[in-house]
């Protein structure tokens, strides 16, 4: 089918937005030049597109940055957890903010470093979950932040890590336009746990590359909030071995649009990956978009997909998911799960879930639920003397936590119970 | 203490009349009881007085210490002493027990301008309220009523009842569903908190319950209305005869 001119140029538009990174190895570069020819060749997202339907990406693809304000205040969240901190400001590293780059079992180095490497193992992770993350459904933000993207962590682990690493995203521009691109190899065996929050950018554009060999397991909890104005698009591309595991949940709230897409593979028998997320909204200017791609390529794996979405005052709320089952990935166990919860009338939440199956010994199911409030139980806890707001607070954290039990941190877990409490608060019907 | 005058109610989404004039006294101090037959409108009375959306008040009042309560939300009536113990407790997965009920009994204390209990003495208090009703530790850490046999919700419901201390207790056939000794317990948690300054109106279908729990007065419901109010002697003769003889009385 032939592709509208504009999905061209607005694709060479998008590429002439961010500055040229520095050019790095041989590889880097090829790596990236693939990059922009996969952009170029499928086009920058439009609303028209099957996989935008839900979600306008204009605000992600228009050439100028829109304004957006920012908290100055730093949320306190995971503070009272043991982990090495790495700031980066507007998507730039900053060491003077950070913990040192050290952490046992662990190595850690920028992307920059890496890139400017001949010989380093990143070669064959840069770009390449993304590229093969890429069929059968285009995923044109992914191919240019690997295109563009000069900052970054590249992170190799080989044993168990002894406490997590945090990445931090301060916002500090009003127009910043950043784009960040990590990598993470887990060796046989190791575990890892990657924390993410803050709210990074005016407009963010992340990818992370997750590269999990046999028998390693990755954590990974991330909470993006604060600022309203934002709009972010994020991608984590999983590859998984032989009995790995891999577990992430994000907590979402505020933010006029967060486009957060995982593109999980099993390539190794009898894995495992949960990807959990919970949102919260509030405004008719916030849109979020959880999309989520599983594919089954080998035999006895295991995949969870939870979702839950807490909308009022107009908010939109989007799950795409898929399983993808291929014809030898027998006993198959895909699970998956999303449900909205409108506090009223005038918002929606919009669910895509899908199955495709080529495998006949699978246990798969799914199922999206959509509706306001329980008022029966509402009504037995202010009948009891809850006052209402709380008793709606209560109602929305037990419909969250299912998402949140997938962490599997307590610590971990409180800390977003804590910041999601906090935030239904202070904002109240 | 409450004071229920030709209530009339309707459902707020049909033309259905359920309550077609109440008229029902509970004196400060006083157990009342309510028998009557099934559909008479005994749980619609009890949902009305308590704040429960669905229904509308057509015609009548009802006063709690003088304060019309009609108007009220459903956490306000609670604040302002009112408890009614359900006739289907509702399960709550998610909201544990104990937050359930430390947000109600602070939610209370704050409405009436008191202090809120701390964490350690509402701790304190919950687990002397708990063992007398024979409530364990992990009943107690439990997402409300989730995974609780029938005679467990009641004893929860009495258990909170105990906590929150409120003057007007309206207690939906709490018996039913009760082995003897599950009554005995309830009956015993009830007896407990018998007080001048608390009164009961307990409805049930049963004498049983009222062999424990001794009522002052006995009021008899049928289609809407209190057809019929006596002393304990009513309800054993309801027991033995059953509603046809006073429902034939009155007509
Ligand atoms: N929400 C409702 N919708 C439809 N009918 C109702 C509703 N609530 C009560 N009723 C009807 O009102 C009548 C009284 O019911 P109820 O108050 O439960 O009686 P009781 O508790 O005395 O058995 C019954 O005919 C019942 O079907
Ligand atoms: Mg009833």
């Amino acid at each position: 089918m032939a592709l509208p001119a504009q999905k061209f140029e607005a694709a060479d538009g998008l590429l002439a937005r961010h500055a040229a990174p520095e050019a790095g190895a041989v590889w880097a570069v090829e790596a990236r030049d693939a990059a922009a020819a996969r952009l170029r060749a499928m086009g920058a997202p439009m609303r028209r597109d099957e996989y935008w339907k839900f979600t306008n990406p204009a605000a992600l693809t228009i050439a100028a940055t829109q304004a957006a304000v920012f908290a100055v205040d730093e949320e306190p969240i995971f503070d009272d957890i043991d982990r090495v901190k790495v700031v980066f400001v507007d998507g730039v590293l900053r060491r003077d903010l950070s913990d040192d780059l050290s952490l046992e079992g662990v190595e850690i180095e920028t992307l920059g470093e890496a890139l400017a490497k001949d010989i380093h193992w990143a070669r064959d992770l840069f770009g390449v979950l993304e590229a093969r993350g890429q069929d059968p459904v285009d995923r044109p933000m992914a191919a240019l932040n690997t295109a563009v993207a000069g900052e970054g962590l590249v992170i190799r682990v080989t044993g168990k890590a002894p406490k997590p690493l945090s990445l931090i995203y301060v916002h500090e521009n009003e127009t910043s336009d950043a784009v960040l691109h990590h990598l993470v190899r887990l060796e046989e065996g190791a575990d890892f746990t990657l924390l993410e929050n803050g709210p990074a950018a005016a407009r963010f554009n992340k990818v992370v590359e997750v590269d999990v060999a046999d028998g390693a397991a990755f954590h990974h909890v991330r909470a993006q909030g604060r600022d309203h104005e934002r709009k972010t698009a994020t991608h984590m591309f999983a590859r998984l071995g032989e009995e790995s595991a891999y577990k992430s949940f994000t907590l979402t709230v505020n933010g006029v649009l967060t486009r957060n897409e995982q593109v999980i593979e099993f390539t190794g028998d009898n894995a495992a990956a949960t990807v959990a997320g919970a949102c919260a909204g509030d405004g008719d200017e916030f849109h979020h978009d959880d999309t989520v791609f599983v594919t089954h390529d080998a035999v006895n794996c295991e995949s969870r997909q939870v979702f839950k979405k807490v909308l009022r005052n107009g908010a939109v709320g989007v799950f795409q998911g898929k399983i993808l089952v291929q014809p030898d990935a027998q006993k198959t166990d895909g699970y998956q799960i999303s449900q909205g919860l409108l506090l009223d009338d005038d918002s929606q939440f919009l669910a895509k879930p899908e199955l495709e199956i080529y495998a006949d010994d699978v246990a798969c199911s799914h199922g999206s639920t959509c509706g306001g409030v329980d008022e029966t139980a509402m009504f037995y806890l202010t009948s009891r003397g809850v006052p209402k707001p709380e008793a709606q607070d209560m109602l929305v954290l037990a419909f969250i936590d299912e998402a949140i039990q997938e962490i599997e941190d307590e610590a971990l877990a409180d800390d977003i119970r804590d910041l999601l409490a906090g935030w239904l608060s202070r904002h109240r019907a | 203490m409450l004071e229920i005058k030709n209530l009339h109610v309707k459902l707020e989404e049909e033309d259905k009349q359920i309550l077609k004039g109440v008229d029902l006294t509970v004196e400060p101090g006083q157990v009342a009881a309510i028998m009557g037959p099934n559909g008479s409108g005994k749980s619609t009375l009890s949902y009305v007085l308590s704040g429960r959306d669905g229904y509308e008040v057509t015609d009548g009042a009802a006063t709690l210490l003088g304060e019309d309560i009609l108007e009220l939300e459903p956490e306000e009536r609670a604040a302002a002493g009112l408890f009614l113990a359900f006739q289907y407790p509702v399960e709550i997965p998610g909201v544990g027990n104990m937050t359930f009920l430390r947000t109600a009994l602070n939610g209370q204390r704050k409405a009436r301008g008191e202090e809120e209990l701390s964490a350690a003495d509402f701790l304190k208090l919950v687990r002397e309220k708990a063992k007398a009703l024979k409530i364990d530790a992990d009943m107690l850490k439990r997402p409300v009523n989730v995974g609780f046999s029938g005679g467990e919700k009641k004893r929860n419901e009495i258990l909170q009842m105990s906590v929150l201390e409120p003057k007007m207790c309206i207690m939906d056939e709490t018996d039913s569903g009760l082995d003897v000794d599950a009554m005995k317990l309830v009956a015993d948690g009830v007896n407990a908190l018998r007080d001048a300054g608390r009164s009961f109106l307990v409805i049930t279908h049963y004498q049983r319950l009222l062999d424990h729990i001794k009522p002052d007065v006995v009021h008899i419901m049928a289609d809407g209305k209190i057809i019929k109010s006596g002393g304990p002697e009513l309800a054993l003769e309801v027991e033995t005869n059953g509603y046809a003889d006073i429902l034939a009385e009155v007509a």
